[in-house]
């Protein structure tokens, strides 16, 4: 009987995960793939072939713009670590314990806003019309407006805005699981400041990093709206790309391929960090 | 000041805020010598080694290693080492890594750092596990690792912060003995912090007695046990029948007294200040002092004048092997507590059997309240 009841709890409880990952997850990239391996030959006529990545092999502005996502992908989530590791160990060890969980939700915050009216923001203070341009002018250090959108500083900028709580939320949480003395004993044996960071901390804080940095650059990489709206048209990212093949030149196989690319791409590069770091999936991001 | 001395404080005192964790503390460690500080919790023990250690700035006072005043030296720069309470292994390094890492600090060169590792790990006994992790050890095996990290570094003074306190009954008993001996073994001075009188009394060549802020004794052992100078030091170290009472006649260093619930007694007045007829007292009377006899019928023993005598009931027995006790409801109703020995013999006391209680008038210590 209690077995039974156990059981039943079991499936009920797990039946909703189970859909969720075979209707959203599995079959949509199920039919993907499917999608991404025919050609078109004549009207309503497919044949099986991998010319989409064939493509996409041979026209250097794709796999460039794949190259450059990857890459500013990588520079955003190196900075957001640089600038969050600090407010993340104030939030987890120098913050009492009130202003600690006042901080945390100041760092929710803009979480309210949807990313559309951040970026939106941005875009507000950073046009050729907008604050900052106008008050460097009323202040006289430049003569005429200045334009700091659509430029890759400002995309960088935006995203690592975006994406930085990703980064903040799992290293306060591993940095507060460690014992103060821990870097006390650090100090007590002799260890000066960069020492305890270098030998003592930052190893502590691997799972965190790693499992911060993982969904910062997959945020990041798939990213739409922040890239679009600050770096405009030239922003090359390959979301844009995926986006122009399958809205505007309706080529849902080509589409389709670079989705597939882009999913590739990145997970080969989180498995190199992984192996890089000599941390696990396991070990990281199960854990935060 | 004499080189004799490892570490010095004078009168160190910290604040936190309106809060006086350290009062005016002052005491010199000799060296090569065990110094436990016993307290209860909050009496501002962790304060003070905290502040030896560096991690705390004394409001007040100056504290002093080999001399040489260490207010103005950095943690790091302290050749200070302390066992933590929770002995803060690093996880993410095996048990080499651990013990070379303070060596890696001083910048010494790898073929130095394996052999003082392998060296000290041959001290503590554990020749084969510097390349295990810190989760594969056990308890005991933590302990003394913690231990080999600091005296690797050759410190000259060893904190400990009751680093006792995690351990199960058993081997807590064993690593009593074991720092004893490690204490020996490496000839540095250890100081021990604890709420353990037993810890304490146990390991110790002296031990501080702290209570809120203050040193209220300092002594060996034995002599905190047979001699406290306050009534603190009397209740919190050993075992005591407790009373309050008053004075009734002083005849030198002699007191007539009774207690609250109506026992007369004599005393024998401890500390310093001078006792008065009518001043009320706190006054301990140690179970293992008093000698209890059955009371037969017809029997009456011979007690010397000196001697506090009182009849009660055993109301019940606490058996614990060699450290067996008996309550007895005394004439006031109050349990008074003896040490007795159970042979498992016939003639054993069992509850129920009216007894004789006497003591020694030296061994009611009277304090004034």
């Amino acid at each position: 009987m209690k077995k039974d009841i156990t059981r039943l709890s079991f499936i009920l409880l797990f039946a909703p995960f189970a859909l969720w990952i075979i209707l959203l997850i599995i079959l949509p990239h199920i039919g993907m793939v499917i999608i991404s391996l025919r050609e078109k030959v004549a009207p309503r006529i497919y044949e099986f072939s991998f010319a989409n990545y064939v493509d996409f092999m041979q026209e250097p502005i794709y796999w460039n713009t794949l190259l450059r996502t990857g890459s500013m992908s990588l520079l955003v989530t190196v900075l957001a670590l640089i600038i969050g590791f600090p407010i993340a160990y104030y939030i987890a060890k120098i913050a009492g314990k009130r202003s600690k969980g006042a901080l945390f939700l100041l760092c929710l915050i803009p979480l309210w806003v949807s990313d559309l009216i951040r970026a939106f923001g941005w875009i507000l203070l950073l046009r050729e019309t907008g604050v900052v341009s106008t008050a460097l002018q009323k202040t006289g250090l430049v003569s005429q407006p200045i334009e700091f959108l659509y430029n890759d500083a400002t995309v960088i900028m935006g995203l690592v805005y975006t994406v930085i709580l990703f980064m903040i939320v799992p290293l306060v949480s591993t940095l507060d699981g460690m014992d103060d003395a821990m870097v006390e004993a650090g100090y007590n044996l002799g260890g000066n400041g960069s020492t305890v960071l270098r030998r003592i901390i930052i190893p502590y804080a691997m799972p965190g990093i790693v499992s911060g940095c993982i969904v910062v650059f997959m945020l990041t990489a798939g990213s739409y709206l922040t890239p679009i709206l600050l770096g405009g048209k030239n922003s090359s990212w390959f979301t844009e790309q995926i986006y122009e093949q399958f809205i505007s030149r309706y080529n849902w196989e080509s589409g389709a391929a670079f989705g597939f690319l882009l999913l590739f791409f990145t997970s080969i590069v989180v498995w190199l960090g992984l192996k890089l770091s000599g941390q696990t999936l396991s070990s990281t991001v199960a854990k935060s | 000041m004499s080189a004799e001395y490892d570490l010095e404080c004078l009168d160190v005192s910290k604040n936190f805020g309106g809060v006086r964790a350290v009062e005016d503390v002052s005491f010199k460690i000799p060296k090569g010598s065990f110094f436990s500080i016993l307290g209860p919790s909050g009496c501002g023990k962790t304060t003070l080694m905290r502040m030896i250690a560096g991690f705390e700035d004394p409001t007040r006072g100056d504290i002093y290693i080999k001399r040489k005043s260490v207010l103005n030296t950095a943690p790091n720069k302290r050749n200070v080492k302390m066992v933590f309470q929770h002995l803060a292994l690093f996880p993410m390094m095996n048990v080499f890594e651990n013990i070379a890492y303070g060596l890696r600090c001083r910048g010494e060169t790898a073929g130095e750092i394996e052999r003082k590792v392998k060296d000290v790990l041959e001290r503590i006994a554990l020749p084969d596990v510097g390349g295990r992790e810190i989760h594969q050890l056990s308890g005991g095996q933590k302990q003394r690792i913690a231990i080999a990290r600091c005296m690797v570094l050759d410190p000259d003074v060893l904190l400990l912060d009751e680093p006792l306190g995690a351990l199960d009954l058993k081997l807590r008993e064993a690593m009593k003995i074991e720092l004893k001996l490690l204490q020996h073994q490496f000839d540095t001075t250890f100081i021990y912090i604890t709420h353990d009188q037993s810890e304490a009394l146990v390991m110790s060549d002296n031990v501080a007695i702290m209570n809120e802020g203050r040193f209220e004794q300092v002594g060996a052992p034995q002599e905190l046990y047979h001699d406290p100078k306050t009534a603190f030091v009397a209740g919190f170290v050993g075992d005591n029948n407790h009373w309050t009472g008053k004075i009734n006649q002083v005849i030198g260093d002699r007191l007539d007294l009774v207690t609250e619930t109506g026992l007369s007694m004599t005393g024998h007045l401890r500390g310093n200040a001078a006792a008065a007829a009518g001043g009320n007292l706190t006054l301990f009377v140690r179970p293992e002092f008093i000698t209890t006899r059955k009371v037969e019928d017809g029997t009456s023993e011979k007690i010397s004048s000196d001697d506090n005598c009182l009849t009660g009931k055993i109301d019940s027995l606490l058996f614990n092997g060699a450290n067996s006790r008996i309550l007895v409801r005394g004439p006031g109703q109050e349990l008074i507590e003896a040490d007795i020995v159970l042979t498992g013999g016939t003639d054993d006391l069992r509850p129920g059997d009216p007894v004789r209680l006497s003591w020694p008038r030296e061994q009611t210590m009277c304090f004034l309240a």
